[in-house]
């Protein structure tokens, strides 16, 4: 079992000095070399980086944050971000929440936990989100409900293809009620886009859980996700406590789902943009830009 | 058919002065009528209909078909059961999977039907379990919700208890929600929020009022559209609650199902949009 969590962007990198991180690399630390925590062997991070952040050795995925993935999977300098000034407030006035947005904003220099926008695939043109996981998890509140929607009604508008990549602890509990309606609001969009005939794809990636996995991650009409991805609706920790026994190994894996017959395929990162690539050529109605 | 227990009509009742943790117990309290004990006073000639057709019938959820007055409606309601056996052969109303495909299959066929649909909700949430997870728990709400968005016939959801997260919306993505007044409906239980955000599970109190999650809230903050008073008794509540189904589906079956999906979607388009700022 993979362990988790241990290549979370250092804090204290980052706080108190905003210049730093537009540079900050989450996954990797200021030495040459990381030890992957898979497989235990040591990676220089030059090699990591260009070998889209998987272990060489054993095929681990580190995790990524929203601008590394947009770098992997769009052509050049196509993308172009939507709805970049987007941001939750403390709605319900509840405790700290001011801080954690403010805490958050500083970890990701993101003003939100996802990234929306269109851009090329293999020269194929589509709308795209992607969650970022240095923001308070890739919860979802309402600015994060709302850019969803927007991005699948614009799709809808131009009868574009929407490529989403999913990565969140599930709902925003500090924005209550307005945050499940986020579930609601994104279905809502997911539908109409479906419904007039234009593609979905999701790329669900470590770890999937609560409200999105019961959303919009798994509406689309193919989801693969990547290998060892943690996908669920409640945690593991949540379940173990619920039944009072240890889960089996492997529980809630992408291989795990792959096997329940709950995802189209797994696709290593390495292989993505070729594989987004052949989905839209699949799908293509002689739009090819 | 359904089971009837006979239950202690008990006095849905409160004081004004109650506050989050008061309405959170009284919500959960154990002699609190359940959905069958409304469906039995509120429609006629109620027809269950089991299971999913792809895994089981899970007895957390009752849905079948029934008269309201003179109309066809498919009723659904999460049950949590009366006594200890029934209790468990309910799950305590936590649905897996199954449960909630169950529901939407009875909702699809309102649709073809043209019949309108009632929910009663009442539930702590979805269930938290390995077969829960293996079958899909997130793939099945996921899908109810993109179904009820778009069904083309009137749904009105009715929160007569607990409204415990996705294991709630599954139910709820609906033309209106009415919540009565001593009933909950929140995306995190009070004790997860207070040992997430305190580490310690025994500030519940203070996490009830910071979830905002009473039917008085949930109205100011444009959620719900009604509230219903307990302070009548069972009885005396089935009898508004049927005449306000009857008002409410006479006036959105004049719509034609364009205007009302429309009417929908925008309603959950709105939702909070005002906190979001731009810059
Ligand atoms: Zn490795």
């Amino acid at each position: 079992m993979i362990k988790r969590g241990l290549f979370k962007n250092p804090k204290n990198q980052l706080e108190g000095n905003p210049k730093l991180q537009k540079y900050a690399v989450p996954c990797v630390t200021d030495e040459m070399s990381i030890s992957c925590p898979s497989c235990k062997k040591a990676l220089l991070n030059e090699e990591l980086a260009e070998n889209f952040n998987v272990c060489s050795k054993c095929g681990y995925h580190f995790r990524l944050n929203a601008r590394q993935r947009i770098r992997l999977i769009s052509d050049g300098n196509t993308f172009s971000e939507t709805d970049a000034g987007l941001s939750s407030q403390n709605i319900l006035d509840f405790p700290d929440y001011d801080k954690k947005l403010e805490n958050a904003r500083l970890e990701s220099a993101e003003k939100e936990a996802v990234v929306c926008g269109n851009c090329e695939i293999g020269g194929y043109h589509c709308c795209i989100f992607v969650m970022e996981p240095y923001f308070m998890m890739g919860s979802m509140g309402v600015a994060v409900g709302e850019k969803i929607t927007r991005l699948f009604e614009l799709a809808l508008e131009k009868s574009l293809p929407v490529v989403g990549f999913t990565v969140s602890g599930g709902a925003r509990m500090q924005e209550g009620i307005m945050s499940l309606m986020q579930m609601a609001k994104t279905s809502g969009a997911v539908k109409r886009h479906g419904d007039a005939g234009n593609l979905y794809v999701a790329v669900l990636t470590d770890p999937t859980t609560g409200g999105v996995t019961a959303s919009f991650a798994t509406e689309a009409d193919i989801i693969i996700a990547e290998p060892g991805a943690l996908v669920g609706f409640a945690g593991p920790r949540v379940i173990e406590q619920t039944i009072r026994q240890k889960l089996p190994h492997g529980f809630q894996s992408a291989e795990f789902l792959l096997e329940k017959g709950f995802l189209d395929d797994i696709v290593s990162r390495i292989l993505q943009k070729d594989y987004l690539t052949k989905l839209l050529f699949l799908h293509d109605r002689g739009r090819k830009s | 058919m359904i089971c009837y227990i006979p239950i202690m009509p008990f006095a849905l009742k409160r004081d004004e002065k109650m506050n989050a943790y008061e309405i959170v117990r009284a919500a959960r309290a154990k002699n609190r009528p359940t959905s069958i004990d409304y469906m039995e006073r509120i429609f006629s000639r109620f027809t269950e209909f089991h299971g999913d057709r792809r895994f089981g019938d899970d007895k957390a959820i009752v849905a079948g078909i029934a008269k309201l007055s003179g109309m066809s409606v498919t009723v659904i309601g999460i049950e949590k059961g009366h006594g200890t056996k029934e209790k468990v052969a309910r799950n305590f109303g936590s649905a897996h999977p199954e449960g909630y495909r169950k529901a939407l299959r009875q909702m699809k066929l309102a649709e073809k039907f043209g019949r309108p649909v009632v929910c009663f909700v009442d539930t702590a949430g979805a269930f938290c379990g390995i077969g829960a997870e293996e079958r899909g728990q997130g793939q099945a709400i996921a899908e109810n919700l993109m179904e009820m968005i778009s069904l083309k016939v009137p749904v009105i959801s009715i929160f007569i208890g607990e409204g415990g997260s996705g294991g709630a919306l599954a139910l709820a993505v609906s033309d209106e929600v009415w919540m009565l007044q001593n009933s909950v409906y929140s995306v995190i239980s009070p004790e997860g929020c207070a040992s997430i955000l305190w580490k310690d599970a025994s500030k519940i109190k203070e996490a009830c009022e910071c979830l905002k999650m009473t039917a008085a809230d949930l109205m100011s903050l444009g959620v719900i559209e009604k509230i219903l008073p307990e302070k009548d008794g069972l009885n005396k509540l089935c009898t508004a609650i049927k005449k306000e189904l009857l008002a409410s589906f006479g006036e959105k079956l004049a719509l034609s199902s364009d205007e009302l999906l429309e009417r929908r979607y925008q309603k959950f388009r709105k939702i909070g949009i005002a906190s979001v700022s731009a810059s």
